[in-house]
């Protein structure tokens, strides 16, 4: 059946559009939650993006490439921790600074090095023995590449870690009361310079998965902004993983159904302005958390720089 | 207030700067034997689709006219604005002997220069409209004509009888392809169903992308799609093998050469050329351009790596023979 | 007034503007200085570069005007930031904002699509044209407002956090305007055509706003629209700390608790600040549209039209102390980097990429050195800093409970 054929590709789609906001959302709340907002994100994606795509155009190793955007995600996510944590700075205008840079420093590089868009090889879709082929499930769960798994298996992992591991305590304890947390004799500075990394990292990742696994490819301005919508689901998830998980399954199962729009209307002969089709999974996102309306308190330190004995 | 330190400092430096002594700039009096051109482009001047198109057909003038011929960019400005900073810049400068808007949306912008700067020569594109004013070339291309050829070849290399088209916003140069590529489709087959998605964006590779693969799933065979963001979906016409793709604007083939069948390319050179002769004998502007495939400013590009049977190429190159001498006519949506 | 001569000039004040103004410059000339080497690593000479960035921003008297130019949207989303992060609400919805005041001023100006007699009849000179702009700019200003109102609904009803739904709502936005264009507000010449250009008519010359011609005897771009932005900004300074409604909405923003204590209706004044933010970058889009473009157009993407204004003016709003009046220099502080930045681009042909990495660093480098500023300060203070003051940037505070 045709219809069971769009279903089925409407959900692997979705999985595949979740990927990099997975990893870039999981990474930015392991940051909130210790009290960091970092909102170039979107810089790091792209510079980790590139990263990753060079890598793999000047060798052909894809765990290079991993390791490329891994690298230097972690050294953004340093650097943004500097600003942030050592130097105090305001983290939404460091964060945009960073998004800027980032921003301006991939497309600079792609254009100094590769310049116009060059096909890769990239992680090739793994076929699974007899799970891919199943009638649908095979296309929905097993017939994607290694990152999405990747991405996918991090949610129960730093589920795990935020909840149930002295580092995770550390974290919250960091974004909920750092004055406490300082007195108990955890270092807020050290705490936090480790989970703004994780979070560059990760983001790195989500650009890596583009670049090198779902694309294949490298241009300027790659995530087109998905950086930001990343940020915007970790509110969404009320800085809880398996929660933004589903914040970003939500945002991209819309996405992926409204690109199927044009051959439903096909089908049954109406027409939906395809600007009303593209903007369909933002205002699905808003009403959802309307109705979910969930209350929860965003960490009490978060965007708060920390100094002791300043309060 | 924790932030006064910053509020005097910078009041006195803008102050200073704005009170500072200008430098006027001494209007150097054009070169008489080297032509200068100044052009703003939308996006990055290797796109491989629009602004390319442009840049390549300036290289191919510089190369062609040597060291009489000079031209200076200014790319990626795809904030409208910025392109009236840097036009108005170059039009009062006195230096340029031709200034190209290259982007629909400068349009506003030029209508403003041109009364204003009455002996400086404008261009822009992709419009017909001059405004009336005798310093503005405008420019377009009948992209629907190539659209319309890749549309037959498309048609006749279908297996599904399901084609899909990826697009950016439902206007301009890239409506008019799809719709001259559907009306190919339906030249040779109005059973065959063409998808069209207009993805609402320029620069979105991953919808882009995705959007491909809702067509493949919707069991599209061949692809096409016009603006710069369609690297995503010719890379997944590729990595699926089966599907191929046609290109648009600028030659696509080296994004996957074992799939793109042809291209249409666009060459701005006859009518730049034909500018440049015309502002050296005095004439600044009015006159409206049209790449068609009549004029040898459309060309459809095949790829020579994909074997493309004989029968079908002599279709292609029949509808191509009867565009050019109007035998085969057809209607836009 | 010697109060106030006082006041400024002191001498421990002097010797830390003098401090302030050395480490600004230090900071600017740092970030400046990482993109020299970049420069230099692009074969490209960065005393020429430089020597481009300050003539294109300020070498001209036109390079003035668009400097000023560039710094009027900004200096409008920036005093609306200036009352929201005031009030706690971090608004990154001036995007979409501008957007929505635009298309709502562009469609009052071309209602007016010839001078209605009644206007014509009262006998002030030039009266048609104030009250066409004058109607154009409110609706600007009024849809701004309920675009950013939405978002604030949202947060003070139903504890939707406005980072999320501002940022949605600037892809609405964008969706919305790409509909209009393309639709009802499409120009009429271009209806017939198969390849039209998304744009709306171009305006009546009666509802344009004027240029201001005596900035220069040659035409310049520069327009009324950065008077009233100035006017705008004494405005909301009086209303931040001249009037109850500003104090309740400073109140909220620095403690949600003890605001409520104090009687005040969280909700409400959330709600104002959001408002009034949103008026005032959908003010930014209108005199966009009334004052330069006369038309509006569309290329698919919110930056064509906003030229990243609405996130450029936090930046020129936290620069400025989060104070409508320190917004001012701030805005033509970055309206010239961005103006002098594209004249790098021209003049010495490097790639807009390396324009964008260098702002980028100039914000982080400038943001940075706040530190040493306040470590200085610090030290010299002989009285600690009063209780009153106001964080810089409000603390996001917890979702209103019920």
């Amino acid at each position: 059946m045709i219809t069971d054929i769009i279903k089925a590709s409407v959900a692997a789609s979705a999985i595949r559009l979740a990927t990099p906001y997975i990893f870039a959302s999981l990474g930015e709340t392991f940051g909130q939650r210790s009290g960091v907002l970092n909102l170039g994100v979107d810089g790091i994606m792209l510079l980790g993006a590139f990263a990753a795509y060079y890598a793999v155009f000047e060798t052909g190793n894809l765990l290079l490439g991993v390791l490329a955007a891994l690298i230097v995600g972690m050294l953004l996510g340093l650097a943004m921790a500097f600003i942030s944590v050592t130097l105090q700075a305001e983290q939404g205008i460091s964060g945009i600074g960073v998004y800027l840079f980032g921003l301006g420093l991939s497309e600079l590089l792609f254009q100094k090095t590769v310049s116009t868009p060059t096909p890769i090889e990239g992680f090739p879709r793994i076929n699974f023995p007899v799970l891919t082929d199943l009638p649908v499930l095979g296309e929905i769960f097993f017939h994607h590449n290694l990152l999405v798994y990747v991405a996918f298996a991090l949610v129960p992992i730093s589920s795990f870690i935020l909840n149930r591991t002295t580092f995770g305590l550390q974290i919250r304890a960091v974004g909920q009361n750092p004055e406490a947390a300082d007195a108990m004799g955890i270092s807020v500075a050290r705490v936090r310079y480790m989970t703004v990394m994780i979070g560059g990292a990760l983001a790195g990742l989500a650009g890596a998965s583009l670049s090198i696994a779902l694309l294949n490819i490298f241009q300027s301005n790659l995530t087109a902004g998905q950086g930001f919508i990343a940020v915007a689901l970790v509110y969404f998830g009320a800085w809880r993983p398996y929660w933004v998980m589903g914040g970003a399954l939500l945002f991209s199962t819309v996405n992926a159904l409204q690109l199927q729009v044009k051959t439903i209307e096909n089908a049954l002969g109406i027409n939906v302005p395809s600007e009303f089709a593209v903007m369909a999974p933002y205002v699905v996102t808003i009403i959802t958390l309307i109705f979910a309306s969930k209350r929860v308190e965003q960490p009490t330190a978060l965007t708060k720089p920390f100094e002791r004995g300043e309060s | 207030m924790r932030k006064k330190w910053l509020l005097l400092p910078l009041i006195l430096l803008v102050v200073v700067a704005l009170v500072a002594p200008s430098h006027h700039h001494t209007r150097s009096a054009k070169a008489q034997d080297t032509f200068k051109v100044a052009v703003v482009m939308p996006s990055a001047s290797n796109d491989l689709a629009f602004s390319q198109s442009m840049f390549d057909a300036l290289t191919a003038i510089d190369a062609e006219m040597g060291d009489s011929f000079e031209f200076v960019f200014q790319e990626g400005t795809f904030v409208v604005d910025d392109a009236a900073v840097a036009l108005r810049e170059w039009a009062s400068s006195g230096e340029y002997n031709l200034i190209i808007a290259h982007g629909s949306q400068y349009g506003a912008i030029i209508e403003e220069l041109a009364p204003e700067f009455p002996d400086v020569s404008f261009a822009w594109g992709t419009d017909v409209d001059t405004f009336g004013y005798d310093n503005v070339f405008a420019y377009e291309a009948a992209s629907d004509q190539g659209g319309f050829v890749n549309g037959v070849l498309a048609a006749l290399l279908t297996k599904s009888d399901v084609i899909g088209v990826v697009g950016p916003i439902e206007v301009g140069d890239a409506k008019l392809y799809v719709d001259g590529f559907k009306a190919g489709v339906a030249w040779v087959n109005p059973e065959i169903a063409v998808n069209v998605n207009y993805i609402q964006s320029f620069s979105d590779v991953a919808l882009a992308s995705e959007a491909a693969q809702a067509h493949i799933a919707n069991g599209a065979d061949v692809l096409t799609g016009s603006a710069q963001m369609v690297v995503g979906a010719v890379g997944v016409a590729k990595e699926t093998g089966n599907v191929l793709w046609f290109g648009q604007q600028s030659n696509q083939t080296e994004l996957a050469p074992e799939i793109v069948v042809a291209n249409q390319v666009y060459h701005w050179e006859i009518v730049l050329k034909d500018i440049i002769s015309q502002i050296q004998s005095g004439t600044l502007g009015g006159t409206s351009y049209t790449l068609t495939l009549a004029n040898g400013g459309l060309v459809i590009e095949y790829n020579d790596a994909y074997a493309l049977s004989g029968f079908d190429k002599f279709v292609a190159d029949a509808a191509i023979q009867g565009i050019i001498d109007g035998t085969v006519t057809y209607t836009l949506e | 007034m010697m109060a106030f001569v006082h006041r400024f000039f002191d001498t421990s004040k002097l010797i830390n503007l003098v401090l302030n103004i050395s480490l600004l410059l230090l900071a600017v000339g740092a970030a400046l200085l990482v993109g020299a080497v970049m420069i230099w690593l692009m074969d490209a000479d960065p005393v020429k570069a430089y020597q481009a960035l300050y003539e294109g921003a300020f070498g001209t008297t036109n390079s003035r005007a668009e400097t000023l130019v560039k710094a009027t949207p900004l200096l409008f989303v920036g005093i609306g930031i200036c009352v929201a992060f005031r009030g706690g609400v971090v608004n990154v919805g001036g995007e979409g904002q501008m957007i929505i005041g635009a298309l709502a001023a562009v469609w009052v100006a071309l209602s007016f699509d010839t001078v209605p007699r009644f206007l014509e009849n009262i006998p002030i000179h030039d009266f048609p044209h104030i009250f066409i702009v004058t109607a154009s700019l409110l609706a600007g200003f009024l849809a701004g407002a309920a675009w950013g109102g939405i978002a604030g609904v949202l947060k003070a009803y139903f504890g939707v956090n406005e980072i999320l739904s501002t940022i949605m709502l600037n892809q609405i936005a964008l969706q919305l305007m790409n509909y209009l264009l393309n639709g009802v507000l499409l120009d009429p010449d271009q209806k017939d055509r198969v390849n039209r250009i998304p744009k709306t008519a171009r305006i009546q010359d009666y509802a344009k706003l004027p240029r201001l011609e005596w900035f220069s005897d040659t035409p310049t771009r520069l327009h009324a629209g950065l008077i009233i932005g100035l006017a705008l900004a004494v405005v909301v300074y009086i209303l931040l700390w001249r009037t109850t409604l500003g104090y309740r909405i400073r109140a909220v923003g620095q403690s949600n608790r003890a605001s409520r204590y104090a009687g005040i209706n969280v909700k409400r004044q959330v709600l104002n600040a959001i408002l009034i933010s949103g008026g005032c970058a959908g003010l930014a889009g209108a005199v966009q549209v009334l004052g330069l473009q006369y038309r509006m157009q569309t290329d698919g993407s919110a930056a064509g039209f906003t030229g990243n204004a609405g996130f450029n003016g936090i930046v020129a709003a936290l620069f400025g102390g989060l104070h409508p009046i320190g917004t001012i220099p701030a805005s033509v502080f970055f309206g010239a980097l961005l103006i002098g930045a594209q004249s790098i681009q021209r003049e010495v042909q490097v790639p807009a990429s390396l324009i964008t990495t260098l702002n980028g660093l100039v914000v982080i480098f400038v943001v940075s050195s706040q530190i040493f500023i306040k470590r200085l300060t610090k030290r010299r203070a002989s009285v600690p800093p009063q209780p009153t003051t106001p964080k810089s940037v409000p603390a996001l505070q917890e979702e209103p409970t019920q």
